[in-house]
């Protein structure tokens, strides 16, 4: 399967040229670019790992292109995602985010079922990569 | 002169209700009416005599006003305007005290502004246009139960307006056929689908069985994509008691969201946001029937006042019209309404119709739904009018693809990715997006397909409630 998180996952993957456009945009708006990695998709895992801090001082996007190459050379099999924050009053939260890494295998997620009483069914989602040790995730 | 006092009737302007040298102080609520009186009744005095009908007056003088700081109580009317080209229609503005209104009840804002007064003979037409809520007001409101950042965060989807669809057909479908709809479009990529605001439960469907439906939907699509995906379950109900049970079950079940309709009534709709920012669940509101009182231009509630308000009352989604699609919607009248829901401070701006600044205070903004008669084809000028911060819903525009309902989720997604890039590169939407969507067509033949079957698809009608440009309102920044 194919995991379509991020603004951008139903196109195809953005070259480092169409990357270095969004970063243009983001940066061109006083936000804040960061990078992050993880071997956890699960939808509601909202704390993946931080590539650095966030790179407030960063006016060059080719600087965030650097870094988004340093983290895909670490981290090969990983998620890794850029994201542009907007700190203005009554923003002060992520303003775009998008996938510019992916592993080459996605396997997925189990739907699991609690069946309970009247017809009631609690759904979960469980990615399947989770059942193996963190850091051996996806490594054939 | 006439003494103040005299039993009888007196013109309501000679009652203290037009106030011309009136300054409205910062905590005063305004409104804007317009008003065309009855042949031979100075404007002046319509004017004042919708001050006294909205506030303190009655139809004669009477003694126990003067058990009161009558003066206090009493709305002023402090300005009257004719309306550019409409020789029989003027703006009238009124300042009330605060003290008139109860803290936090719409119910009590709106049986007292526009409670009486709209059926009064004097008048031949009346229509509320706008008001400003001091921020004294505004901060006795709940306000949106999450509002537009906490809804992003909650579902991790930033960067791009949010894409739903409403369930077609809306009536006869069994629960287990209107899961299948659900399942394909959350699968196929929107982010929502939406019961229709006549969804609550009939014969053909009772609110469990969808429920119960609808959330195997959503939990299956999640797990195909990886995405949180929400279906707006609506609880709207006979009573207060049933919308709760109703509202529990969803949230029990796992639903991101809970929807409720317009006709249910101000107050339900604020006890419904109660609950919403209590259980953790968004609150969606179907605008149903607004059109009833808000399309006319003379007489009325515009549509405005009934988002200030929504806003205050809290709810997290608010159907506020697509500029392009099938529903009445001027493009600078929308971008009001938009304004209206989404900005933390506006100002006075004619050509959206906005007659006063409003400063929120910090209170979140609503996220505006774009539905009814829209379709990938037109997405380059739904993101060119409507913004980022937008739910664009395609009914029909999505269970109506040739391929299937999934593939039809798929074109929207496709198109509104490949627009929001193009604009992040810089490129002019209105001028290019023809061929922006041609060119994410060639790797998608979902897209292809949408743009072959709607994409000359149009409705171009004359919109019934438009701006006047007006003089900009008198009244001053911190006013």
């Amino acid at each position: 399967m194919r995991i379509t998180q991020g603004t951008f996952s139903y196109l195809p993957e953005l070259t480092d040229e169409e990357i270095t456009s969004q970063l243009g945009y983001a940066l061109g708006r006083g936000w804040a670019v960061s990078v992050e990695f993880t071997d956890d998709p699960h939808p509601r895992n909202n704390y993946w790992d931080m590539w650095g801090l966030p790179m407030f001082d960063l006016a060059d996007a080719a600087g965030v292109l650097h870094e988004i190459n340093e983290c895909r050379r670490a981290c090969p099999d990983r998620y890794i995602r850029v994201c542009a924050y907007d700190s203005r009053l009554g923003r002060q939260t992520v303003a775009l985010s998008f996938l510019v890494n992916r592993p080459a295998d996605e396997p997925g997620f189990r739907l699991g079922r609690q069946e309970r009483a009247d017809r009631r069914v609690r759904f979960t989602i469980h990615p399947y990569a989770l059942d193996r040790p963190a850091g051996t995730r996806y490594s054939p | 002169m006439t003494d103040r006092w005299s039993a009888g009737v007196l013109h309501y302007a000679e009652m203290g209700y037009w106030q011309p040298d009136y300054v409205p102080k910062p905590s005063d609520l305004l409104a804007a009416f317009r008003v065309t009186p009855q042949a031979g009744v100075p404007p002046e005095e319509a004017g004042a005599a919708v001050a006294g009908e909205s506030s303190t007056a009655t139809w004669t003088v009477v003694w126990t006003d003067r058990l009161t700081a009558y003066d206090h109580y009493q709305g002023k009317c402090y300005s009257v305007e004719p309306v550019p080209g409409r020789d029989d229609q003027y703006i009238a503005r009124v300042a009330y005290d605060l003290d008139l209104f109860e803290e936090g009840s719409i119910a009590n804002l709106s049986s007292s502004i526009i409670g009486n007064v709209f059926g009064f003979k004097a008048l031949r037409a009346l229509r509320l246009e706008d008001m400003r809520i001091p921020p004294h007001y505004a901060k006795t409101f709940q306000g949106p139960a999450h509002g537009i950042v906490m809804e992003r965060e909650y579902l991790s989807k930033f960067g791009r307006p949010l894409l739903g669809a409403t369930v077609k057909p809306k009536l006869g479908l069994s629960a287990r056929n209107y899961g299948r709809v659900v399942f394909e479009a959350l699968k196929g990529g929107l982010d929502f689908t939406k019961d229709d605001e006549n969804i609550n439960s009939q014969p053909f469907m009772r609110w469990r069985d969808r429920f119960l439906h609808c959330m195997e939907a959503v939990g299956k699509a999640q797990a195909e994509t990886g995405e949180i995906k929400g279906h707006y379950l609506n609880v709207t109900a006979a009573t207060m008691e049933d919308m709760y049970e109703r509202a529990e079950f969803a949230k029990e079940l796992g639903s991101v969201i809970v929807m409720v309709d317009l006709t249910a009534g101000y107050t339900a709709i604020q006890s419904m946001a109660r609950w919403a920012r209590r259980n953790g669940v968004l609150l969606h509101l179907h605008r149903a029937g607004h059109s009833t009182y808000t399309r006319q231009k003379e007489h009325g509630v515009s549509f405005r006042v009934i988002a200030k308000w929504m806003r205050l009352a809290g709810v997290d989604h608010l159907h506020a019209g697509t500029v392009v699609g099938k529903l009445e919607g001027d493009p600078g009248t929308v971008a009001g309404f938009y304004d209206t829901l989404r900005c933390h401070q506006a100002e006075p701006d004619p050509a959206k119709g906005l007659y006063f600044e409003q400063d929120w205070v910090s209170m979140p903004g609503v996220m505006p739904v774009a539905s009814g008669g829209i379709h990938a084809g037109q997405m380059h000028q739904l993101l060119h009018y409507l913004g980022e911060d937008v739910i664009l819903q395609f009914g029909g525009g999505t269970i109506g693809h040739p391929q299937g309902i999934a593939a039809g989720a798929t074109a929207n997604r496709v198109a509104l990715e490949a627009m929001v890039k193009a604009r992040n590169e810089g490129r002019h939407l209105l001028a290019e997006g023809p061929d922006i969507l041609r060119a994410a067509a060639k790797h998608s033949r979902e897209l292809d397909m949408a743009l072959s079957t709607w994409g000359d698809v149009t409705f171009d009608f004359e919109s019934t409630d438009t701006p006047d440009v007006t003089a900009v309102p008198t009244l001053g920044r911190g006013a």
